[in-house]
């Protein structure tokens, strides 16, 4: 049986201190109504699932906690995210999963610009289609994509890997398409099933950084 | 940051709750611009009755008003003054004040201070009719001053809210004096609010007028913009400044963020999203 806490009584400030200090492992969370800061900074391995829709940072900074959303977040879910499991029943706005290090955000619908910047080693599964610039300066992680990528995808990636399985409206500053080889079929696969997804691997592309921005080129000494 | 708050009814028996909505609206979005606010309502019969030219005014009292120009009423609403008379007889009478809006059936309030506070010294809560604008502000380009809230209104009952900030304002609004269009200040909001008043008399509609702004200006942006017949709303092709609409067989409604379209009745059912970057949506009445 959850823990029941009620935001329509409850002060966004008190729930996450009760995430932070948990006395139950299973958490309810009723009438979010857009707030902002719900379920973040929790360190524990607890089951949190929000019913209705989330403002900004939803899940923010979360180690170890599978936290649900069950409506729409606002912009940055799951941002700067280390581990466990963040999944979002309806769509997400900006910036969703921005320099998370580790973990795996889902968003059963569409996400908006900027999805998994500056992703550090999250691993992000988008059930329809991101916006322009999603993965921009992405480091490191996963990013699939089940629907459509708008303009700049990948703009200056650095080791992110890329799967879109719809259309890539235009691809930014040194990214490009890549060989989808036996290992990527297999860690897609491993990832559209932790997200519980069953599109088939095979009908993705990889995208990936051509590794031409990493290093100052003497040339372009003139260009500064 | 900056606060929207937009909503078009659809329904009529919803209008006489559209101050008391849109009240709740800006509420939620007090944190994003606290130095001041402002709202623009259309149809409300006693600030705005029907078929009547009506002025908004800052600089000057419902005392002053109806000292200056016998027979006229007015209303005081914090800073603003409404008058039922049209600009040419208040620029006469009381050359001392400030249009910040006229038209049929339209008046512009705006004022000061926290914006929950100010939307209760406008008396927004007991205000009817079919569409309204709200902004709170946080001010970066200007002084905060009644002058430099939103909305900017400088053409008949049309309105522009903005949030984001215009890089190249002082280049277009060097163009625009130049072709003899005058300004009350020197806010980069403003200078959208001119172009699209400039567009609009020449004849584009709406969706011309803000596509012609997308080609000009560069910036950030999310800009509402209503006129007597219309709500519409871009952003542009970066879109890192916040907007929502929501979409019901009763009202259109838009908002910096979620929680001021959850107050709205029947948000449960309503089509929600987000406007995509240098797209124009307009709804028509």
């Amino acid at each position: 049986m959850a823990t029941l806490i009620d935001l329509a009584t409850t002060p966004v400030r008190e729930l996450n201190q009760a995430l932070h200090a948990p006395e139950a492992t299973a958490w309810r969370v009723l009438n979010p109504r857009g707030a902002h800061a719900v379920a973040c900074g929790i360190r524990e391995d607890l089951a949190v699932d929000i019913e209705g829709h989330v403002g900004y940072y939803c899940a923010g900074m979360n180690q170890r906690a599978t936290v649900t959303v069950h409506g729409n977040a606002g912009t940055g879910v799951a941002e700067n995210m280390m581990s466990g499991t963040v999944r979002v029943r309806g769509n997400a706005s900006q910036s969703a999963g921005a320099t998370a290090h580790g973990g795996l955000l889902v968003i059963d619908g569409d996400a908006s610009a900027r999805c998994g910047i500056s992703m550090k080693g999250v691993d992000i599964v988008v059930g329809g289609n991101v916006g322009h610039m999603s993965a921009f300066m992405g480091q490191a992680g996963r990013l699939v994509v089940c629907g459509d990528a708008g303009d700049a995808l990948g703009d200056s990636l650095y080791e992110a890997r890329l799967y879109v399985r719809g259309t890539v409206k235009s691809l930014g500053a040194d990214c490009v398409e890549k060989e989808m080889r036996p290992e990527h079929l297999a860690e897609l696969a491993e990832l559209l099933k932790a997200a519980e997804r069953d599109e088939d691997p095979a009908g993705f592309r990889r995208y990936g950084s051509a590794r031409k921005l990493y290093h100052f080129k003497v040339d372009n000494t003139t260009a500064y | 940051m900056c606060g929207i708050v937009g909503l078009h009814l659809r329904e009529p028996s919803l209008e006489p709750r559209l101050g008391e909505l849109l009240t709740a609206m800006l509420g939620q979005v007090v944190e994003r611009g606290p130095d001041s606010a402002g709202v623009a309502v259309y149809g409300d019969p006693r600030l705005s009755p029907p078929g009547r030219i009506v002025v908004s005014l800052l600089g000057t009292s419902k005392a002053e008003v109806e000292a200056a120009l016998p027979g006229v009423r007015a209303y005081d609403a914090d800073a603003t003054t409404v008058a039922h008379t049209d600009a040419a007889s208040v620029a006469a009478a009381l050359p001392g004040a400030r249009v910040i809006g006229t038209g049929e059936g339209f008046a512009v309030l705006k004022g000061t201070g926290n914006p929950a506070a100010l939307a209760e010294s406008f008396g927004l809560a007991g205000v009817s009719g079919w569409q309204g604008v709200g902004h709170t502000r946080m001010a970066t380009e200007s002084a905060v001053t009644p002058e430099g809230a939103h909305p900017f209104s400088v053409g008949p009952g049309q309105c522009l809210v903005h949030n984001g900030s215009f890089a190249n304002h002082a280049t277009i609004r060097r163009e625009l004096r130049a072709q003899g269009i005058e300004f009350d200040s020197e806010n980069d909001s403003e200078v959208g609010a001119r172009f699209v008043a400039h567009q609009l008399e020449r004849g584009a509609d709406p969706e011309k007028a803000l596509r012609l702004l997308c080609e000009r200006f560069d910036g950030f942006y999310t800009l509402l913009v209503s006129t007597s017949d219309s709500f519409a709303v871009v952003r542009d092709a970066i879109a890192c400044k916040p907007a929502l609409v929501a979409e019901t067989d009763a009202w259109v409604a838009m908002a910096s963020e979620y929680r001021a379209l959850d107050v709205l009745p029947g948000i449960e059912d309503a089509r929600i999203f987000e406007p995509e970057p240098e797209e124009v949506y307009v709804w028509r009445r």
